[in-house]
């Protein structure tokens, strides 16, 4: 047989093994990656990962809802009344307190998603319920003019998206 | 693929100067991303895109471009606060409350719009023509972009054997095949564009130069990180086949074979 | 052919399982065990290389199927979002067509090995015919996929593909709308070749397990074309061929990547970077590379009908060569006219290749004026009542008009004789008229008689020190 069994061929002959076997390996992970990143978001979906919305056409109580990041998002331009409302409402009578000051920027506007934390379904604004905001169709969960939840079984307050003011008339949400 | 002898040929007849035995051979040139190192020049394709939107942007779409393509790697390299003007100054088709069809300024995410509704209002405005797409136009002729370039200057009068059978509304340009193309001359004068302080004069060889490297950008917009990401695999699986190499000798060294 | 070694569960989950299901037991005995003759040449490394390349498209086109829009409006585009937009869609998309070349680069060398070698001979008649079956089934596939990116050329090349099938008398109409779904090329066309497309694959795959079984059953042929006499003549292939296939691998996929990165469309046709367009045809409609051969011969006869039983036939007769080929003698190394013949065939193949990408009228070598034609235009003016002056610039006219020349589809005739008879009269006349060389006694004998050193076979993995 004409296996060299010296210790210096041994760990040469290994060497080589675990380097193409390792090299293999590196190469295979590399090649794999490309296919796990294609199925993340591609550059036209990122493109919608921020929206500008412009404020200048609402008025006092109008509302409209756009959609961002393939959601639905309410942009209220609130009366003094509904602001008012929304300030006084008693914390400790609500399922998941929160300030209205800590959920709007600018008092004015009030910019939430619109998808109701129960199920998900839009909550309607036509029929706006006990608390002057949202009633959701499907389960009668009713939000108020912060868009807290403040009946129902929806579990929190509609969620507030990451949006800054470009400027007094435009802002951008994400 | 480049047929030696056909340019051989073609140079030929085109010193002869006579249409008789089909398009002349473009003419090759030295553009700057061509080959296994190549790159676009980001301040040429700025310029290029100047002369699309002003000259060819007229009549030709490019609707698989977006503006913020225009910002990318790899690109023009406009930053975002120039797509994002860019993009504003564009008029985008839209539906105002009504549901009638109006246009909005343009954002970054917007393809580029086309100079006409839909492809019969470009065919009636260009004498039953449609100017074509320009998003591939480098990839979808043979030559590419010595094609392109070559068909953009080579504008002339018609020879004297195709005098008589130019069709009307038809323009001579020997490199189209038969010759008569319903496109006019794009680039008549030199300065037909004002290119910015500092960069070369607006001659007409120069905006077409410019134009041909923003179309092919345009056609292929992911060169760069293509023949970067090439070179790295390249080197990577010759070391591989090396050491691979060395591993099967090492492992039959003991048989015969 | 399972030779002395027999797999041996090593622990009690081992045991269990393989007594379930003896999966680690095939892997073993079929792989990694598995006795392979140790003469194989690098020729014989192309059925690995298919293996990894039918992986590799299968698992690309999957990914692209998770993008790609079957509609005739939006294919062209979502190709182009898969190329701009789709995080390395490009690079996806370039694998996957470039791949497809690559799928069969590999495939001709394997099938010509196979033709050099005769690996088609008794016993392995079965795998060869699941050979051409995959094949073929690789050329459907190849046809279906390229009209995905609906551009020009994929558009008219499956016009005039599908029109194959109005040639077959009485049903031929019906069959072909049939197999369109509509009156021409159309959106239904589409989205059915992209179902079968996504199908076909995995079809493929079946075979190629039916492929490598019938091989295992005899054992892997080698150069010399003699039968395996014991272990002195073979090595388990792991790892002796898994490493050298490794190898053959890598420097493939260098090869492959150089196209992918920097020759990308080199392979491909510009006219299909031209969306679809029903009411233009291409000057010059081709296929891919992979089929001009066939296209060449389909070209070749007048008769669309004749040509299309040509070019299947063309296919086909692949199927037949283990019984056409009549020698005892399996190894071109030993058969030296069959040889030369084998290499006048391959010369054949890319002529054939060559003129299947030219126009049939394309003159190759002109001969002169045509003197009959020439005498029929002048004789015909001067009937008319011509002036003479007239006559004679009829005559010069046709003087360059009517020639007699060597064209492509001439040069295409006589390659596809040449192919047929290689088949049908080469191949069975060689095998009584030819003379072999003497073969040598068993593989390791013969190495024995290049080295002159000590007979050795390689030891099995589990053996080694």
């Amino acid at each position: 047989m004409a296996h060299s069994t010296d210790d210096a061929s041994v760990t040469r002959r290994d060497f080589i093994y675990v380097a193409s076997a390792t090299m293999a390996a590196v190469g295979a992970t590399a090649a794999v990656w490309p296919l796990i990143d294609q199925m993340n978001p591609s550059a036209d979906t990122l493109a919608l990962k921020e929206i500008e919305v412009d404020l200048a056409s609402l008025v006092p109580g109008q509302q409209i809802t756009v959609e961002w990041q393939k959601k639905p998002v309410f942009v209220r331009r609130r009366t003094p009344d509904e602001i008012k409302e929304a300030q006084e409402a008693p914390l400790d009578e609500m399922k998941d307190p929160q300030a209205d000051g800590a959920r709007v920027q600018k008092p004015e506007w009030l910019i939430v998603l619109a998808t109701c934390t129960h199920l998900g379904c839009i909550p309607s604004k036509d029929m706006k319920g006990d608390y002057g905001g949202w009633l959701c169709p499907c389960h009668g969960s009713q939000y108020d003019t912060s868009g807290r939840i403040r009946k129902g079984p929806a579990p929190f307050n509609l969620g507030v998206p990451p949006y800054k003011f470009l400027s007094d008339t435009k802002i951008q949400i994400g | 693929m480049r047929h030696i002898s056909l340019v051989a040929i073609g140079l030929v007849l085109g010193l002869t100067a006579a249409y008789a035995d089909g398009p002349k051979e473009p003419e090759p040139q030295n553009w700057s991303w061509t080959g296994v190192f190549g790159h676009f020049d980001q301040v040429q394709l700025q310029r290029g895109y100047q002369v699309y939107k002003e000259v060819c942007g007229v009549c030709h779409s490019m609707h698989l471009l977006a503006f913020r393509n225009l910002g990318d790697p790899g690109g023009p390299g406009f930053s975002e606060a120039q797509v994002k003007a860019i993009a504003a100054t564009a008029l985008v088709p839209d539906l105002d409350d009504k549901g009638e069809p109006t246009t909005r300024p343009g954002t970054p995410a917007d393809h580029f719009p086309s100079p006409f509704a839909n492809e019969k209002a470009a065919r009636a405005a260009n004498g039953g023509s449609l100017p074509p797409d320009l998003s591939v136009i480098i990839k979808a002729r043979e030559g590419g972009a010595d094609y392109v370039h070559a068909l953009i200057l080579g504008f002339s009068d018609a020879p004297a054997d195709m005098k008589g059978k130019m069709m009307p509304g038809m323009n001579y340009n020997p490199y189209f095949l038969n010759g008569q193309i319903a496109m006019p001359a794009p680039l008549t004068t030199d300065g037909q564009v004002t290119y910015a302080d500092g960069q070369p004069p607006a001659t007409k060889a120069q905006m077409a130069k410019d134009v041909v490297a923003f179309l092919s950008w345009a056609a292929e917009p992911k060169m760069q990180e293509r023949k970067t990401m090439g070179i790295k695999v390249i080197a990577f699986l010759f070391v591989l086949s090396l050491v691979l190499y060395a591993a099967y000798k090492q492992l039959w060294r003991d048989v015969d074979h | 052919m399972h030779g002395e070694y027999r797999y041996e569960p090593k622990n009690g989950f081992m045991k269990w399982l393989d007594s379930r299901l003896p999966i680690v037991r095939l892997l073993d005995e079929s792989v990694l065990q598995y006795p392979t003759p140790k003469n194989l040449n690098y020729w014989f490394t192309f059925g690995g290389i298919l293996t990894f390349m039918l992986a590799v498209q299968i698992v690309t086109g999957i990914v692209l199927a998770m993008h790609y829009v079957p509609h005739e409006t939006q294919a062209f585009n979502s190709v182009e979002h898969i190329m701009r937009d789709v995080n390395y869609g490009w690079l996806l998309r370039y694998a996957h067509s470039n791949g497809a070349s690559m799928f069969f680069i590999a495939v001709y060398v394997h099938i010509f090995r196979g033709l050099y070698y005769g690996s088609y001979k008794a016993p392995r008649e079965v795998l060869w015919i699941l050979g051409v079956i995959i094949y073929l089934l690789m050329m459907a596939t190849g046809f279906l996929g390229y009209t995905l990116p609906w551009g020009q050329m994929s558009f008219w090349g499956a016009t005039v593909i599908t029109n194959f099938f109005s040639a077959i008398p009485v049903v031929g109409t019906d069959i072909t709308q049939w197999l369109w779904g509509s009156f021409a090329v159309d959106n239904s066309t589409l989205q059915r070749f992209f179902s079968l497309h996504y199908l076909l694959p995995f079809v493929i795959a079946g075979v190629v397990v039916l492929h490598i079984w019938a091989l295992h059953v005899p054992g892997n042929n080698n150069p010399l074309g003699i039968d395996v006499k014991g272990p002195q003549d073979t090595v388990p292939f792991h790892p002796y061929y898994t490493v050298k296939d490794g190898f053959a691998l890598a420097v493939f996929v260098l090869f492959f990547a150089a196209f992918v990165f920097f020759l990308p469309n080199a392979l491909g046709h510009t006219d299909n970077y031209i969306p679809a367009n029903r009411l233009v045809t291409p000057t010059h409609i081709v296929p891919e590379w992979y089929y001009l051969p066939f296209y060449a011969i389909l070209r070749s006869v007048p008769s669309k009908l004749l040509g299309v039983i040509l070019l299947f036939g063309a296919i086909l007769v692949w199927a037949f060569i283990p019984w056409l080929d009549t020698s005892y003698v399996r190894s071109a190394r030993f058969r030296p006219i069959f040889r030369q013949l084998f290499w006048v065939f391959g010369i054949v193949c890319i002529g054939l290749g060559w003129c299947g990408a030219q126009t049939p009228d394309y003159v190759i070598i002109d001969l002169g004026p045509n003197m009959s034609a020439i005498n029929v235009a002048v004789d015909h003016a001067t009937k008319a009542g011509k002036t003479p002056e007239e006559i004679a610039a009829v005559q010069k006219s046709a003087q360059a008009s009517e020639r007699v020349t060597f064209a492509v589809v001439d040069l295409s005739r006589i390659l596809t004789i040449a192919y047929f008879a290689f088949f049908f009269l080469a191949l069975p006349a060689l095998g009584r008229l030819e003379t072999p060389l003497p073969l040598p006694e068993s593989i390791s004998k013969a190495v024995l008689g290049a080295r002159g050193g000590a007979v050795s076979g390689g030891t099995p993995l589990a053996q080694r020190g």
